[in-house]
């Protein structure tokens, strides 16, 4: 690891202003990705601004939404009662994720910031377009049975790491952003990119900005939520395919339906052309294995992971027929 | 990556290999900053490289080598301790980052030369044998009975999944932990 300066931000006002004035500076919350990727030598800042004891820890009920401080913990916005009553798969999409020891270190913004877990994005040994762009794609072609089918390209098909910000994007949640040019908010599916032509861009995020906080929309239908994770095994793993679902049923149809996708693709994925399909529909097995079929029908496998276009189905199926049977 | 000048070694506060920067002209220069730390209640003042993890101080500045480096990339949980009553993993947090914090670890469980009550029923049940994540391991138990994640054997499992243990003791840790629960012991620091 190369050495680096470390500063304990005072405010948020100091962190954006410090970060804006040192190029390879990074902001440093719970550390548990950014200390990985220095300790591999994927990240190499010459500053860290720790920003971790700043006070954006709270939830904080309004009326048309919950905001969450981007420093609150994984484990204490998973274990929150206004979370756990009106958001379940949030909740569920959190507790699917590392272990209790990394959750209590893991902020909000952290994890929406986190790297792919792509083995060569991690080694630094291997070409890598994301790491070091141009230098090609060692995933294509190469051990790419846990990678992307949706949103990929010919530069990159490394999967977002992320449970939570798959929950996220079924809720339709806004991030809230500060920095050098002021404070703004961006929905969660337009602040991740697909890789395209530069997979090294991978937020709209811009220089020296820095997530303060999440909105989630109060709805009537994020009550009626799941998360379901498929991984290879049983705990404390990343997702081979998971989905983060809602289905609200009123007079025997379907008033509602979000269906986000994770372990699959290169950004937290919404299969919007699956939802339209539910939308106003009776629900029937039938129906979700249509919407199911629909929502990969975009998917580019690979040589190793054509079983995830399958699994990504039946796990689809699977969280809408629960879904149903519960309304 | 190798070492290959002692005197480098020599001049550096660390013990470990791959901190130690490759020599090149434009290195950046390592900078060492004081940090005020309470392990296992008694206070001390370190100053450290920024670099040196919550875990290499506590082991290699401190003495205290009861928490063990497994993975050192958050996979395994041998480093478990407490932060502020909280169990995270060592190896993944910078040291320079925890000033005035409170730093629980395995030495700080026993009182006065005697077990913790989880440290005797891991003895008791067996629950280990290299003894390489055990430190871990109770840690993290202890942890999770604080939390009270033990509402049935799935849910221990499940909260007790950031512990590997390579020779395979988990029914008999997942035993410790039901011991706890029926009251063998007491679940606290």
């Amino acid at each position: 690891m190369q050495p680096f300066s470390y500063l304990r931000a005072a405010d948020v006002e100091t962190a954006v202003h410090t970060i804006a004035t040192h190029s390879a500076a990074q902001f440093l919350a719970g550390g548990t990705n950014l200390l990985d990727l220095m300790k591999l030598g994927v990240e190499k800042p010459d500053y860290l601004i720790d920003i971790s004891r700043l006070p954006l820890t709270g939830v904080e009920e309004y009326p048309e939404y919950i905001r969450v401080g981007a420093l609150m913990r994984n484990s204490n916005l998973a274990s929150h009662a206004l979370i756990q009553e009106n958001y379940p798969v949030l909740t569920e999409a959190i507790l699917a994720g590392a272990s209790p020891q990394l959750r209590n270190m893991a902020t909000v913004g952290g994890n929406l910031m986190q790297r792919t877990r792509c083995s060569y994005f991690t080694d630094t040994a291997a070409p890598c377009n994301k790491r070091s762009p141009g230098s090609g794609c060692s995933a294509i072609g190469g051990h790419n049975r846990n990678h992307a089918i949706l949103g990929t390209s010919k530069q990159c098909i490394a999967t977002h790491p992320s449970d939570m910000a798959v929950a996220l994007a079924a809720l339709d949640a806004m991030l809230l952003i500060d920095g050098p040019h002021g404070k703004r908010s961006v929905s969660l599916m337009d602040f991740y990119l697909i890789p395209g032509e530069t997979p090294e861009k991978e937020t709209a995020l811009e220089s020296g900005e820095l997530i303060v906080g999440i909105e989630l929309p109060k709805t009537t239908f994020a009550a009626k939520s799941l998360y379901l994770k498929i991984r290879d095994r049983a705990s404390y793993s990343f997702a081979l395919v998971s989905v983060a679902a809602v289905l609200e049923v009123e007079d025997g149809r379907i008033q509602t339906a979000r269906i986000a996708l994770g372990g699959v693709a290169t950004k937290p994925w919404r299969a919007y052309e699956a939802e339209a399909l539910l939308q106003g529909a009776v629900p029937t097995s039938e129906l979700f294995a249509t919407a199911a079929a629909a929502a990969t029908n975009t998917a580019v496998p690979q040589t190793q992971n054509g079983f995830k276009v399958v699994l990504t189905q039946r796990a689809i199926i699977r969280a809408l027929s629960t879904l149903g049977e519960r309304a | 990556m190798g070492i290959d000048s002692q005197d480098i070694t020599d001049t550096l506060p660390l013990h470990h290999e791959e901190q130690v920067p490759a020599i090149t002209a434009d290195a950046l220069p390592i900078e060492i900053q004081t940090v005020l730390l309470s392990v296992n209640g008694t206070h001390y003042t370190l100053s450290l490289d920024t670099r040196v993890t919550l875990l290499d101080a506590l082991r290699d500045y401190l003495g205290l080598l009861g928490t063990k480096k497994g993975c050192d990339h958050g996979q395994c949980g041998a480093c478990t301790v407490m932060l502020n009553g909280e169990r995270i993993n060592s190896c993944l947090t910078l040291a320079v980052a925890h000033e005035g914090d409170s730093i629980t670890t395995i030495e700080g469980l026993s009182r006065n030369e005697k077990l913790h009550p989880i440290q005797s029923a891991f003895i008791a049940r067996d629950a280990f044998q290299c003894g390489s994540c055990t430190s871990g391991q109770i840690v993290s138990a202890l942890s999770l009975l604080c939390e009270g994640h033990t509402g049935s054997d799935a849910e221990i499992r499940e909260w007790m999944s950031g512990n590997l243990c390579r020779c395979g003791a988990y029914a008999n840790i997942a035993a410790v932990i039901h011991d706890m629960v029926k009251g063998e012991g007491n679940a606290t620091v």
